[in-house]
């Protein structure tokens, strides 16, 4: 490298070695570009991952009942679960103990919520019992276990005693168990009764609509797209506006639009009655139902599906086709054999990203799903915001959150994710 | 695509079993909306026929046989049924005008190559056909909301009124619910607020980022650039309740210790929560604008003596300014068009203009949503306008040819 300076590395203009110069300059720029990022970073990091992170950790989190009930919980250590006895008076002394306190800051219903999610009737026995406890006096009143079976006769019931030891542990996998329609119980991990299996079909029907409405989108994206990079560009541009527009334009309003369409009174019946199709007292049931969510979300995602086609098929030169089809190729052959294999990293970038954003999406479902068209999102908000078991949501969130970052990874692997062009 | 390929006049073999064909069809409906289609399907193609072979045979002159057609097909329509009926009529009139001199003088092969095929000739129109249809499918919902929103009625379809075009059924009384009721007023007024200053957040700590990314040996970029998208692809619902925990957590915070009003920390918290989801969009805009920037520009303005600050706002600035000001369009439709979060986030004092319309939806529908629906629409339409010449000038600079 320095051959024709004697001997010595190369030396810059103020007389430090070169390569050390370089090394500088580039840790220099490194230094420049990390603390150009690192306020929007920390912003993200801190407003924005952490808080799902940590609320997800929810649904893991299973504090209350040892924090409830801490002398009861260390005390049913002792207790064998299996042996089909009832625990002896010490639990019973603790447990009175441990309400007390609970009632005194107004806990135990709480906890009877908590355990109400595992075994129905947990809310009421807590809350009926915690009115009768309170008169009780854990230094005085003993012995407690035949006046807690008084109080109420689910106390003498083992099966009581053993969904509390079940659920002591400070972490569970139970909110997991129940977001995949199973429970935690003595035995292990067992299916829920017939009747209270919803979520997995819910899961598998948020998945089969995502799915149909990917297909739908690149049934119809795939047309539009290749019309448009083969048109001439005047043409293309004014087309590409009736593309934009909807891309655009709130997702409210094309959704209340859809709303307006698709009802009994709504525009498309009133024009097919008019038209003689329909018969005025058979009108179509769109609405609230799964056609309705389909036809709504397949045409609000419809743009996310062209924009990316589009991109890839304007790169394919028009040229190939002409060379296949001089080379004796068919129409058909000609398409299916050169085209079609070029614009397949158009179809699944379209693909994936209609997908991620169906199998997330909540405020379509919500509007025009009705009962049967609604996605895993919904149950989520209900969740949160109605039933309050935050620990069920955050598994059921975890698990939507898991495939859609699995589809993620796919897709920075297949298209990168600097890739992603808008508009 | 321009290859004239001559034209010649086509078989009444062809013509006319193609134009009845098309007269059938729009008979098929006529003749169910009058209970009878296939009555209307041989009347429908006497009719359409019967004018084409008189063009041809008789009349022999363009431009007269066109305004027969119209009105004809005008009075058919106005007997069927009435004023609305009547223009649907006069633009089937055109339609078939057209359509048979297109067949006749062989029109159709006018613009494609010479050795096309019929059946792909055939292909050709009805591939476009398919693709129309799909346009429509796009366009349909936006523009149908439109008419609705001057509905005298609270009704959310089509009265009779409007129909017959009378003016009664027209009028504005749905705006002026918007702008008179206190609610609409206040929820628009709240997210003129919110948008902007998010918008504002996201693009200032965005650009920067996105300028730090471009940089060249930045360590861990993937995991950085994934980190920043995660807010678009993370779903709604769960981004919204883990910022409900978090954000509930620092407003108690604010209010009890540093004692701010607890409308002024709704806001803040709102405004945060949209700044972040607006960046993944400035992000990718700002990066993708950054691709073309030439660096050694910056350099030549270092070696002419300007600092760093002076050579991003002199020079670097200006060049990727498109990209920026369309990424913070892109940021503030997010923000002004967002519900999820603000309702999860937000409390009453904050309701926007979508949340206001989600409840409108869900609980209460009034038809005073259209109204708002028409103005968003409009809305779009100019923030679609801008980014569009947005791209196109920021090609010029670029040196690519408009596309």
């Amino acid at each position: 490298m320095t051959d024709t300076t004697s001997d010595g590395p190369m030396l810059a203009a103020d007389g430090t070695p070169l390569k050390k110069s370089l090394a500088r300059a580039l840790r220099l720029q490194k230094m420049r570009a990390l603390m150009l990022i690192a306020p929007l970073l920390i912003f993200v990091l801190v407003s924005f991952i952490i808080p799902i992170v940590s609320m997800l950790m929810r649904s893991v989190e299973n504090d209350i009942v040892v924090e409830t009930l801490p002398l009861t919980v260390a005390e049913l250590q002792s207790w064998d679960a299996d042996s089909g006895e009832l625990p002896d008076e010490p639990v019973y002394a603790a447990f009175v103990g441990d309400m007390v306190v609970a009632i005194d800051a107004k806990r135990h219903t709480r906890l009877g919520t908590r355990l109400n999610y595992e075994q129905t009737g947990m809310s009421s026995l807590f809350r009926k019992s915690g009115r009768k406890i309170k008169r009780m006096d854990p230094a005085a009143d003993a012995p407690f276990k035949d006046k807690l079976i008084d109080v109420d006769k689910k106390w003498g019931d083992v099966e009581t005693w053993r969904v509390i030891k079940t659920h002591s542990p400070r972490v569970t996998n139970g909110y997991f168990l129940n977001a995949v329609d199973m429970r935690r119980t003595p035995e292990g991990a067992q299916s829920q009764p017939e009747d209270k299996r919803i979520l997995v079909k819910l899961f598998v029907r948020t998945l089969i609509m995502s799915l149909i409405i990917t297909g739908s989108c690149i049934l119809l994206g795939y047309p539009v797209a290749w019309i448009l990079a083969n048109l001439p560009m005047r043409t293309a541009n004014i087309l590409m506006i009736l593309v934009l527009l909807p891309f655009w334009t709130s997702l409210l309003v094309r959704t209340s639009a859809w709303k307006v369409m698709l009802q009994q009174q709504g525009v498309i019946n009133e024009f097919l009655v008019w038209l003689g199709m329909v018969a005025d007292d058979s009108r179509l049931v769109m609405i609230n139902n799964q056609t309705g969510t389909i036809i709504a979300m397949t045409h609000i995602l419809l743009p996310f599906m062209i924009l990316p086609m589009y991109s890839v098929m304007q790169t394919i030169q028009p040229t190939y086709l002409r060379a296949a089809k001089s080379m004796g190729a068919t129409n058909w052959t000609a398409f299916w054999r050169v085209y079609f294999p070029l614009s397949i990293p158009g179809i699944g970038a379209g693909s994936i990203l209609v997908f991620i954003l169906a199998i997330g999406y909540y405020i379509t479902p919500e509007i025009v799903g009705g009962t049967k068209g609604v996605f895993i999102s919904n149950r989520i908000a209900y969740h949160i915001s109605s039933s309050l078991n935050w620990g069920l949501a955050a598994a059921l969130g975890t698990i939507l959150l898991v495939v859609v970052l699995i589809l993620y990874w796919a897709y920075d692997k297949i298209v990168g994710i600097d890739n992603v062009k808008l508009g | 695509m321009a290859a004239l390929t001559p034209i010649s006049r086509k078989p009444m073999s062809l013509v006319l079993p193609t134009v009845a064909a098309a007269g059938g069809l729009l008979g098929l409906f006529v003749g169910t909306a009058n209970d009878s289609g296939f009555l209307g399907i041989v009347i429908g193609a006497a009719i359409v026929t019967a004018l084409a072979a008189l063009y041809i045979f008789a009349l022999k002159n363009e431009q007269m046989s066109k305004w027969i057609s119209i009105l004809i097909f005008l009075a058919l329509g106005f007997f069927v049924g009435g004023i609305p009926a009547a223009i649907l009529g006069a633009l089937a009139g055109w339609f078939f005008h057209w359509f048979t001199y297109w067949m006749y003088e062989g029109r159709y092969r006018q613009r494609l190559l010479p050795y096309l095929t019929p059946s792909q000739v055939l292909w050709h129109y009805g591939f476009r056909v398919i693709c129309g249809a799909i346009f429509v499918f796009l366009i349909t919902p936006i523009l149908v909301v439109i008419p609705l929103s001057f509905n005298s009625q609270d009704f959310f379809t089509y009265t009779p009124e409007m129909l017959r075009f009378d003016p009664a059924g027209y009028s504005l009384k749905h705006y002026q619910d918007f702008f008179t009721n206190n609610e609409w007023q206040r929820s628009f007024k709240n997210s003129l607020i919110i948008a902007p200053i998010a918008t504002v957040i996201s693009v200032s700590l965005g650009t920067l980022a996105a300028i730090g990314l471009s940089q060249s040996h930045v360590p861990g970029r993937r995991a950085i650039m994934a980190i920043m998208i995660s807010p678009m692809i993370v779903p709604l619902i769960i981004s919204a309740t883990g910022m409900f925990f978090f954000y509930s957590s620092i407003g108690n915070w604010m209010e009890g210790t540093l004692g701010l009003s607890k409308n002024f920390v709704g806001y803040v918290k709102v405004v945060l929560a949209h700044a972040v989801l607006g960046i993944p969009f400035v992000i990718i805009t700002v990066t993708a604008t950054l691709v073309g920037f030439d660096r050694s520009l910056t350099r030549a303005a270092a070696n002419m003596g300007a600092n760093p600050v002076t050579t991003f706002f002199r020079v670097q600035m200006p060049l990727i300014l498109p990209g920026v000001i369309s990424g913070g369009l892109f940021a503030f439709i997010t923000s002004f068009d967002e519900v999820v979060v603000v309702l999860f986030v937000g409390s009453a004092s904050q309701k926007t203009l979508p949340w206001q319309m989600f409840t409108g939806l869900r609980e209460q529908i009034s038809p005073t949503i259209l109204a708002v629906a028409t103005i968003l629409v409009v809305i779009s339409i100019a923030l679609l306008t801008t980014v569009e010449l947005l791209r196109r000038r920021s090609e010029r600079l670029r040196g690519m040819s408009p596309g």
